[in-house]
């Protein structure tokens, strides 16, 4: 077990080297909340868990995670953080979607969407298609080629969703084949894979580095 | 897609699939008004099966893998994940399901064991595997045959929280002694060949201080509090089989349940979402069932 004496000192530094370092908040209603956490805490940022409505007031921007979109929508609705949400982002700030995130993200998620009635924050201006490549047996591993990001990522794909359309200033980034499944649009990034399952953190780097354009 | 190397089934993609789980509640289901139900509530995926636990202790007889056309109906209905249970070690069963294309296994103690001494190999498969565990050795014992999650295995359609309760803590208590010993191979080495597990296995959980996989509670688990209490516990999300289904008003049940998972540390919360739910199941006290009525003694 750790002594007082040793771990002390360990967390102060920390405290001091992130003093004014970046806040990047993770939603976690549900969800790869605690993956995407770990993979910021290695990063020279400071990375929170957001649940509340004060939570979000205190952060520079935040990731959406992976899990349920379904889930997910209603309990940003049930508590409360839909709109704190929507205004945020309206006052530009960045955020980052992984696979539900995406969704969330999306202006339009398609039959699926009007099956179950989620709602969406509609961020980005893109179609997408909720489980497009199939059900978890259809779920995959494959390295892409993402755009600002030097070699290839090895992408992790689970019942995940597929970008069918951009529109506007919402331009795609990365293609697994012809499929779109990475985009940006000003402050808001959205990835249909789980760059947090990985072991690969450049995504996030990507992602802190638009941050602070 | 041609040219591009996809792997698909890996212990990361299976593994990974849990994780989208975590924080969420999985809700059993005998058909497509049920499923439709748990995913309006907010239930991160459904166990589609032939009876809920309660119904299957009521019955007797031989439990089995469920029809797979009331299967097939509830993926139909549904876009959250489908999940569906195996008899323990019936591999063919398994394989219909993989076939039938279900998100994930449950090799459940609720069904009538299909073999007493071993379990299905799940990494022969590229569907991930839920296995259910008492304590620490049963659980390294599903996850060193491939499982991508993990779940207490409480008492199954009692509708009372104890042995989950039991099981939990238990987890917990001989995960504490393992991060304990991290320094002292001898007691580490001791504790493998105990569970019958790899000694590296035994050294990542004393590291990791936690399961290396989705650990839910599950077998008894009656109301929001109840919800909130495994939770507490420390586990990643629960399930909830008979719960739901056999209380009177379902779907305020199923709501309250979710909500009750997502702030279980906030007593307000739930007492706001428990207020005038009506009758949960009636339950049964579990010091009272025969031996062999005990669901949890299955599979080890």
């Amino acid at each position: 077990m750790l002594s007082c004496e040793t771990s002390i000192p360990i967390i102060r530094t920390r405290i001091k080297r992130k003093a004014n370092a970046l806040k990047i908040g993770v939603l976690g209603l549900q969800g790869a909340v605690s993956e995407h956490l770990e993979v910021l805490r290695k990063l020279p940022v400071e990375a929170v868990w957001v649940k509340e409505d004060k939570h979000l007031a205190a952060v520079d921007a935040l990731i959406l995670p992976g899990g349920e979109s379904t889930t997910i929508s209603t309990l940003l609705e049930k508590n409360r953080l839909f709109e704190p949400l929507k205004e945020r982002a309206s006052n530009g700030m960045p955020i980052f979607g992984t696979c539900a995130g995406l969704v969330l993200l999306a202006k339009d998620a398609g039959r699926q969407q009007q099956q179950t009635g989620q709602k969406l924050l509609e961020l980005m201006d893109m179609r997408v298609n909720r489980n497009a490549f199939g059900r978890q047996k259809d779920s995959m591993e494959a390295p892409i080629t993402i755009q600002g990001i030097a070699g290839k990522f090895p992408a992790v794909f689970i019942r995940a969703p597929v970008i069918e359309k951009v529109n506007g200033t919402c331009h795609i980034i990365a293609r697994l084949d012809q499929h779109i499944v990475a985009a940006e649009q000003e402050p808001f990034l959205a990835t249909s894979f789980h760059p947090e399952l990985s072991g690969d953190s450049r995504v996030h780097e990507y992602f802190i580095r638009k941050i602070k354009r | 897609m041609k040219g591009i190397t996809l792997k698909h089934g890996t212990q990361r993609l299976k593994e990974g699939f849990a994780k989208m789980q975590k924080g969420g509640v999985i809700m059993d289901v005998v058909n497509e008004k049920q499923a439709k139900i748990a995913e309006e509530a907010g239930a991160v995926a459904v166990m589609a099966l032939h009876a809920v636990p309660a119904d299957i202790r009521k019955e007797g007889g031989v439990a089995r893998m469920a029809d797979p056309l009331v299967i097939e109906q509830i993926m139909k209905a549904v876009t959250i994940p489908v999940m569906a249970k195996a008899r323990i070690g019936h591999v063919a069963e398994a394989q219909v399901l993989q076939e039938l294309g279900v998100d994930m296994i449950d090799e459940s103690e609720v069904l009538t064991p299909a073999d007493e001494e071993h379990h299905i190999d799940k990494s022969q498969f590229t569907i991930p595997f839920v296995c259910g565990a008492r304590d620490l050795g049963e659980a390294l014992r599903r996850i060193d045959e491939g499982a991508a999650m993990i779940r207490t295995k409480g008492e199954p359609g009692t509708g009372n929280v104890v042995e989950a309760v039991r099981h939990a803590r238990k987890v917990n208590q001989e995960i504490a002694e393992l991060v304990k010993n991290i320094n002292n191979a001898s007691v580490l080495e001791k504790k493998a060949n105990e569970y019958g597990v790899p000694l590296s296995l035994v050294k990542k959980i004393a590291q990791e201080k936690r399961l290396t996989v989705v650990n839910f509670a599950a077998g008894g688990i009656a109301t929001p509090a109840d919800a909130a209490l495994m939770m507490q516990l420390g586990v990643d999300g629960v399930f909830v089989g008979s719960g739901i289904f056999k209380s009177q008003f379902p779907e305020k049940f199923a709501k309250a349940i979710v909500e009750a998972t997502r702030h279980y540390d906030d007593a307000s919360v739930v007492a706001r979402v428990s207020r005038g739910l009506g009758t949960p199941m009636k339950g049964i006290e579990t010091s009272m069932l025969k031996k062999e009525e005990r669901m949890q003694d299955r599979g080890i």
